[in-house]
């Protein structure tokens, strides 16, 4: 029943993504991809729209993931999935518990799982670079094999986007803007003058 | 409305109702405007609660506000659902979550049906082609964020380590590493008695 399986999935998800937005990339890279909602490659992509797009950023993905696997009924179950976790533990909170920061059990957990979500985004990123960055079907046997597994054009504009991004500060968006606009050069443009 | 029994005259329904709409309409407004959720929503919801309407003082928003980065779920959900029961109880908490979530859902399933054809475009194609190794940057920016908030001793470090080696290189279900996480922390909080707490309020206020 992939309502069912859909609803357990988001609900999973919100109930573990601690520190927000990105934090809940390992696991949905992990789950959504695991069921073949997605590709990793679908995924990516989504992230980028998720990015230009109002509204928070797990709502998103949760709308896109169920919209693309079941339609609008499969949206709207990803989308109170992801939800009713925070929904049913602010409230469970916000009744409770009057000192809950400074419960020192809280506090203990919270002290656990905080370097652990760190390294899981970072190990998305490592994920999404071996994915994007890439080319597994080069054999490397020989260096002109390695130079066909390294995806260069990929590769140069995330070196550009990175000076950007850490130099400038840009603006999310403006990033994925201005990622889209080389990948136009890099993949449109530049074959067109160099044919 | 009858239910409500004598303890209510008609004004106070009036201004719970008004609260109701206007909760519902900052949270609404919040999540068509605000890209990213999360940390991007926070002066809104300072503008709109604690300026314009006076629901909530400033020093308890703040701790709102950490409380909703802290917890487990969607931190633009736990804003909405916490705003909300403060000013407005249980209904409140709901219409804030609503509102947050509705404007996403519709925009999301709107371009979802296009966005397949739209990627088939070549030109679009191309763009993407470099939209990928755009976002692997901003994922890496939000490792460096979190990573200069973070507290550093061998522990926690021994924790980051190994939650990115088994993440990268084995199958292991990231759940487990979140509750391995949890109990390790649990335990050097508890039995060893040591007290993050005291050094732990680097929290963004």
């Amino acid at each position: 029943m992939i309502f069912l399986e859909l609803f357990i999935t988001f609900f999973k998800i919100g109930l573990f993504t601690i520190g927000g937005g990105y934090a809940m990339i390992p696991l949905i890279q992990q789950e959504v991809v695991a069921n073949q909602w997605l590709t990793i490659t679908q995924l990516t992509d989504f992230i980028g729209v998720a990015e230009s797009t109002p509204g928070p950023f797990a709502v998103n993905i949760a709308t896109f993931v169920g919209m693309e696997t079941a339609g609008l009924l499969g949206a709207f179950v990803t989308t109170l999935a992801v939800i009713l976790p925070s929904f049913i533990i602010i409230l469970i909170i916000a009744k409770a518990f009057v000192n809950f920061q400074s419960n020192k059990w809280v506090q203990g957990a919270l002290f656990g799982m905080r370097p652990v979500v760190i390294g899981l985004i970072a190990s998305a990123v490592f994920i999404l670079m071996d994915n994007v960055l890439i080319n597994h079907g080069a054999s490397i046997a020989d260096f002109e094999g390695f130079l066909q597994a390294l995806k260069y054009k990929e590769i140069i504009i995330f070196g550009i986007c990175c000076f950007i991004y850490f130099r400038f500060k840009l603006h999310p968006i403006k990033l994925i803007f201005l990622a889209g606009g080389l990948g136009m050069v890099f993949f449109g443009v530049l074959p067109l003058m160099f044919r | 409305m009858d239910g409500f029994g004598g303890g209510f005259n008609l004004k106070q329904i009036e201004k719970q109702g008004n609260k109701f709409k206007t909760l519902f309409l900052t949270f609404f407004k919040i999540g068509l405007f605000t890209f990213g959720g999360g940390y991007a929503m926070i002066p809104l919801i300072e503008y709109e609660i604690v300026e314009r309407h006076k629901w909530i003082e400033t020093k308890d928003i703040l701790d709102i506000f950490a409380i909703a980065e802290s917890t487990p779920g969607v931190i633009a959900i736990n804003t909405a659902t916490f705003v909300g029961y403060k000013v407005a109880g249980f209904w409140g908490s709901l219409l804030a979550t609503l509102g947050v979530a509705i404007p996403s859902f519709v925009i999301i399933s709107i371009i979802s049906l296009f966005f397949v054809q739209f990627q088939n475009l070549e030109w679009v194609a191309y763009a993407f082609n470099g939209i990928r190794a755009g976002v692997i940057v901003l994922i890496l920016g939000a490792v460096v964020k979190m990573g200069q908030k973070g507290q550093y001793n061998p522990l926690t470090i021994i924790l980051l380590v190994l939650a990115f080696l088994l993440a990268s290189f084995t199958q292991i279900n990231v759940v487990f590493l979140i509750l391995g996480g949890a109990i390790v922390g649990l335990v050097y909080q508890v039995l060893l008695k040591k007290n993050p707490a005291n050094n732990n309020h680097e929290v963004k206020k």
